[in-house]
C-alpha cells in the first residue's frame, strides 16, 4: 500500500466512511501492525491539532469583532485610579529612582574614597615647627604669670612657629612656605650667624602656599651676589636633590631624589622627593646637583614614610613676578649665574649657608 | 461594584450553556460583562487597554475551551474564574517584560488557576507552530489543507474551486501538502 493512499484510508476511517466491512479488516490490520496503529494516532492528533488551531482562529475572530464593538476608552477613563501625577510617577519609575539614587551614592562615595576625602587628611602636615602650641601657651602663661607675681616685663615672647627661607635677592628678598608665616603677627629671619632681622611679606599666595618676605631691618646690610640660579623647567625625575634649612636651631643638610613629578594626590603644584625632612623644613630650598633652586620644601605624609613634597621652582618665580610693584624699590633680578655647578656638595652646601634663614613667626 | 457594566449581567448558566449551544450572543454578552473589571486590574498595574484586550480574550478563550471540554464546575463563580485567569495571565506577562515590581493591585478574590494557565500557554506554542507552519506552506496548499481539515470542506467542493481536472489530482495535491505542513510543523523548535 502506498503512504498516499494509506494516509487515505486512515482518514476514511477517521471520519466513519468505511463500511462495515471494511471497518473491520481495517480495524483487524490496526491490531496486528503496531506501526499502522501509530500512523493513525499520529494522524489523528495532527488533524485534530489543525482543527483546534481553526477553531482558535475563528474565535479570536469573534472575540475581536465583539471588542470592536465597545467602547474601551469610556471603559478605561472609567476604570483608572486618578492618583495624584508625583504617586503615579513614583508607582511607574520608583525601581529607576532607586536604582538612580543608589549609584548616585556609590559614586559620590567612590570618588571620595579614591580622591582621599575618606582618608584623614591630618596625615599631610604642613612643615612649619608648630611645636606643641597648646602646650606651649600654657607654659607661657605660666610664665607670664610669674613674671607679673615677680614683677618684672615679660621680655620676648617665644616665637609661635618656625620654618625655613632663603634669599631670592640680594637686597633681601625672602622666599618661603605660605603656612610658615600666615597668621603671623610680626616675622623675623635669623642668618647662620645668629642675627635677627625683622622682615614683612610682601606677598602671598595661599594657593601654592609661597610667600616672599622683605628684610626692613635698618641693620641689614644686603647679602652679595646670589650663588644659586632659580629652575625655570621642570626637573626630571631621580634627579639628585638637596635641601637646607632649620629643622631645629641649627641648620639641618638632607639629601636624596625627586622621586615623581607630582604632588599628593597627584597635585601638579608639587614635586615629590625623598629627602628626609621634618618640622621646620618647610619653606626651604630644594636644589638640584648642580646648585639651582628647584622647589620650597613644603609638606609630607606622615602615614607613609618617605613621601616629602616640595613646591615647583616655576611657581616661586610666578609669585615673584606677581610681587606688587608698589612693595618694591626696584624690580627683583633673579641671579641666572649659578657659581656652585662644579662645586662638590660640601662646598656647595657651605656658598648655599649665609642665605638660608631660619623664619621665626611671632 | 460601581465599575462594572450596567447592562444586565447574564447569570453564570446562562453563559455556560450558550458556549455549549455556539451561541454567539452568550459569548458576547460575557465579554461585555466583564471586560470593565479585567481593564480595571491592568490599567491599574502597569498595563494599556491593548494589554488588557490580549489578557481579556486569552482568558475567554481559557474559559471557553474549559466550558467545551465539560469540565468547568458552576462551583466558583464565572467573575471570580475570569479574574484569577486574568490576573495569572497578567502576572506573568509583567515577569516576562520584568517589570513585575513585586506586588499586584487586587480588585476581586481570585482562585488558584495556574494549570489552567500553563495549559493554555502549552496550546498556545502549539498553535503559534502550526501558524507559522501555514504561513510557510503558501498557497495553494495552505487553503486546500484549511479548507479540507478545518472548514470540513468535500474533496468534490475543493477540486471545483480549485479547478482541478479530477478528484484524484486534487487527492495528491492534499496528501503531499499535508505531508510538507507536517513536515514544517515538526521542524520547528
Amino acid at each position: 500500500m502506498r503512504d498516499e493512499q494509506l494516509i487515505e484510508a486512515i482518514e476514511r476511517y477517521l471520519n466513519g466512511e468505511m463500511s462495515a466491512e471494511e471497518r473491520n479488516a481495517f480495524e483487524q490490520l490496526r491490531r496486528e501492525n503496531a506501526e499502522l496503529d501509530t500512523r493513525v494516532v499520529e494522524h489523528q492528533q495532527f488533524t485534530g491539532l489543525l482543527k483546534q488551531y481553526g477553531e482558535r482562529v475563528a474565535l479570536e475572530k469573534r472575540l475581536n469583532a465583539i471588542h470592536e464593538e465597545i467602547d474601551v476608552h469610556a471603559i478605561a477613563e472609567e476604570v483608572t485610579m486618578h492618583p495624584s501625577w508625583i504617586v503615579q510617577l513614583w508607582r511607574d519609575h520608583h525601581s529607576k529612582i532607586s536604582v538612580a539614587a543608589s549609584i548616585a551614592i556609590f559614586a559620590v562615595l567612590a570618588t571620595l574614597f579614591f580622591t582621599g576625602y575618606l582618608n584623614n587628611n591630618n596625615s599631610y602636615t604642613e612643615l612649619s615647627r608648630e611645636v606643641g602650641r597648646l602646650n606651649r601657651s600654657t607654659t607661657d602663661m605660666k610664665k607670664d604669670i610669674n613674671a607679673i607675681k615677680k614683677g618684672n616685663r615679660v621680655i620676648a615672647a617665644p616665637d609661635k612657629s618656625r620654618g625655613t627661607g632663603f634669599a631670592i635677592t640680594s637686597n633681601g628678598l625672602i622666599a618661603t612656605s605660605y603656612h610658615v608665616i600666615s597668621g603671623a603677627d610680626s616675622i623675623y629671619i635669623q642668618d647662620i650667624a645668629g642675627r635677627s632681622f625683622k622682615v614683612k611679606a610682601i606677598y602671598s599666595d595661599p594657593q601654592s602656599d609661597v610667600a616672599i618676605l622683605k628684610v626692613i631691618d635698618t641693620t641689614f646690610r644686603g647679602l652679595g651676589q646670589i650663588p644659586y640660579a632659580f629652575k625655570h623647567s621642570e626637573s626630571d625625575l631621580a634627579e639628585n636633590v638637596f635641601t637646607f634649612g632649620f629643622p631645629q636651631d641649627s641648620p639641618v643638610y638632607g639629601d636624596g631624589r625627586l622621586t615623581s613629578a607630582n604632588g599628593l594626590n597627584g597635585d601638579t603644584l608639587d614635586y615629590e622627593i625623598s629627602v628626609p625632612i621634618n618640622p621646620g623644613n618647610s619653606g626651604g630650598p630644594l636644589l638640584d646637583s648642580k646648585g639651582n633652586v628647584i622647589g620650597i620644601v613644603k609638606a609630607k605624609e606622615t602615614r607613609l614614610e618617605g613621601m616629602h613634597f616640595a613646591l615647583k621652582s616655576s611657581y616661586l618665580i610666578n609669585a615673584i613676578k606677581n610681587i606688587p610693584e608698589d612693595s618694591l624699590t626696584k624690580v627683583p633680578v633673579l641671579n641666572t649665574e649659578n657659581s656652585l655647578a662644579n662645586l662638590t656638595r660640601q662646598q656647595q652646601v657651605k656658598k648655599i649657608k649665609p642665605y638660608v634663614f631660619m623664619v621665626k613667626v611671632y | 461594584m460601581s465599575t462594572e457594566s450596567k447592562s444586565s449581567i447574564p447569570t453564570d448558566s446562562e453563559i455556560v450553556f450558550g458556549i455549549l449551544n455556539n451561541s454567539e450572543n452568550a459569548i458576547k454578552r460575557l465579554y461585555v460583562a466583564y471586560f470593565p473589571m479585567v481593564m480595571q486590574l491592568i490599567l491599574n498595574n502597569n498595563g494599556t487597554p491593548d494589554d488588557a484586550k490580549d489578557i481579556y480574550q486569552e482568558a475567554i478563550i481559557v474559559l471557553y475551551n474549559k466550558v467545551k471540554k465539560g469540565d468547568f464546575e458552576l462551583n466558583s463563580k464565572l467573575k471570580t474564574f475570569i479574574y484569577s485567569v486574568c490576573r495569572r495571565l497578567w502576572l506573568k506577562r509583567l515577569s516576562q517584560m520584568n517589570r513585575y515590581g513585586g506586588d499586584i493591585h487586587d480588585f476581586n478574590d481570585y482562585l488558584p488557576v495556574e494549570d489552567e494557565v500553563e495549559e493554555q500557554g502549552e496550546r498556545d506554542i502549539q498553535f503559534t507552530k502550526m501558524q507559522s507552519a501555514l504561513q510557510m506552506l503558501g498557497e495553494p496548499c495552505k487553503t486546500i489543507i484549511e479548507d479540507f481539515y478545518i472548514h470540513n470542506r468535500s474533496m468534490q467542493e475543493i477540486c471545483e474551486s480549485f479547478g482541478y481536472t479530477n478528484a484524484d489530482n486534487a487527492k495528491t495535491q492534499k496528501y503531499k501538502c499535508l505531508q510538507r505542513l507536517k513536515k514544517l510543523f515538526f521542524q520547528q523548535k
